[in-house]
């Protein structure tokens, strides 16, 4: 029998796309925005804003994979599809992969629990900014309580989709 | 695991000008984002153009994925339905047969109704659908309650126009797009309905609650005259709205607030109606409005 996982074996002097190399990453964070345009009429904030999610098991994963701009275009994107306001994202996304940036330069040490503490602390960031953000541009006064249930499971789900960001690039850079 | 070596760029002057290159574009484009969000303020639907595209390319997936799970969203009620079903039919037949007299009522009332209205010669009511369409979509992941209509300006949906079901109101439109528009949901934070209360007509206001609630605050001076079960409707008020379209229901009060749920529910209803504005509605030239004195209206203007 043989072991599943040998499909995955680069094969002598091929190497994958730039397109799959590149593009990969990128389409998984639009995917993971996309799936606001699934038919859930929702009475709360229920859905786990995925592309975020998306976005930092990539910057986690992969440090050298994306620069920090990438946060604008994919950010832009992702306000789109969600209903915040325009540029709401672009900027949350950004200031939070610049913070990641910087607390990289000052952890020397870092495993699996510590990228998970900077992806919680992101997640934070990014849903009671998006929170404020929509509170000022005509929200009223929507509550912080809203939006606590949906932290704490878009927290809990950052392992899960770490593992599955894992699985895709190991398909990614093998040709 | 130590830090990946790749985000220094060492003595290398040509990676050391890129990596800050990459921070000028990102901190100037944060603040590029900073400044819609800030132009968001003033002009909550100032970038509708950038959202056309997104719905517009979403909007068949959305429907055809609708046409597939229509129906899940009530399954739990389904299931709830077979506990207790024997008692359950029982109390429900008799309900049946002590509305079927008031049933009765009301039809006479709706003629009379009617007929009075003849008399007065008032717009018909009837006019005031615009279309019937469903809801694809929904901001699942944000703060803000919007919902996608598959519906857009070419069908003639126009911003502000109310939305509502057989069961009740849903919303009003927000943005428009060629084949979609933006509901913004009853229970939203930003949704300002005038109501009154059904049997006695006390004047209040319901403002979204962003969690499937909304708030109710009456107009009236004095303590909180509203109590669980009371039923609210649209006043008319402020001429959005027209008069009389079932809001929401209390279910409890607390001091100055009392708290109700929404009739309608939008993840349950199958089709949508979305109505045009109740005061275009009634200003316009009905079909009943006389023609002669219009002319003559319009001559007197007209130099």
């Amino acid at each position: 029998m043989i072991d599943p996982h040998l499909h995955h074996v680069p094969r002598l002097g091929r190497y994958p796309s730039r397109f799959r190399l590149a593009g990969t990453p990128v389409a998984t964070v639009m995917l993971g925005s996309f799936l606001t345009a699934l038919p859930v009429i929702a009475q709360t904030a229920i859905l786990p804003p995925f592309g975020l999610l998306i976005l930092l098991s990539w910057r986690l994963l992969r440090p050298e994979l994306w620069r920090a701009w990438i946060g604008l275009p994919l950010g832009l994107f992702d306000d789109m599809m969600s209903g915040q306001p325009i540029g709401s994202a672009m900027f949350l996304w950004t200031v939070a992969l610049i913070g990641i940036d910087w607390i990289e330069h000052r952890m020397v040490w870092r495993s699996y629990r510590q990228d998970w503490l900077i992806a919680a602390l992101a997640i934070i960031f990014c849903i009671s900014g998006g929170l404020f953000f929509a509170r000022i541009t005509g929200g009223g006064s929507v509550r912080f309580i809203l939006v606590t249930p949906q932290i704490v499971w878009t927290i809990l789900l950052f392992p899960f989709v770490v593992r599955q960001c894992a699985r895709i690039d190991r398909w990614r850079v093998m040709a | 695991m130590a830090r990946p070596p790749s985000r220094r760029p060492g003595i290398n002057r040509r990676a050391q000008y890129s990596l800050f290159a990459s921070y000028v574009v990102a901190v100037a484009g944060a603040a590029i984002g900073l400044l819609l969000v800030v132009v968001a303020m003033f002009d909550p639907t100032g970038f509708a153009a950038l959202r056309i595209a997104a719905s517009e390319i979403s909007r068949p997936m959305s429907v055809t994925m609708k046409s597939m799970v229509s129906g899940v969203g009530s399954v739990d009620e389904v299931l709830a339905a077979y506990w207790r079903a024997g008692s359950q039919n029982v109390s429900l037949r008799r309900q049946v047969e002590a509305d079927r007299n008031r049933i009765i009522e009301a039809k006479a009332v709706a003629q009379e109704n009617l007929r009075l209205k003849k008399l007065l010669k008032l717009v018909d009511e009837d006019s005031s659908d615009l279309l019937t369409a469903r809801l694809i979509a929904s901001s699942a992941s944000s703060a803000r309650r919007f919902a996608r209509l598959n519906a857009g300006r070419w069908q003639g949906v126009r911003p502000g126009m109310p939305v509502r079901a057989p069961e009740g109101l849903i919303g009003r439109i927000h943005i428009t797009s060629p084949n979609s528009a933006d509901v913004l949901l009853l229970t939203d934070t930003s949704n300002i309905v005038p109501v009154r209360r059904a049997n006695d007509n006390i004047p209040a206001i319901s403002t979204g609650l962003g969690d499937g609630s909304v708030e109710i605050r009456a107009l009236t001076a004095g303590r909180n005259p509203f109590k669980p079960g009371d039923l609210l409707v649209t006043s008319g008020i402020g001429g959005v709205y027209q008069p009389n379209i079932p809001v929401a229901v209390v279910v409890r009060a607390q001091g100055e607030i009392a708290y109700g749920v929404p009739l309608a529910n939008p993840a349950r209803v199958d089709a949508v109606v979305v109505e045009r504005i109740f005061e275009e509605a009634v200003t316009r030239p009905g079909p009943v409005a006389p023609v002669g004195e219009e002319a003559q209206a319009g001559n007197a203007v007209a130099p």
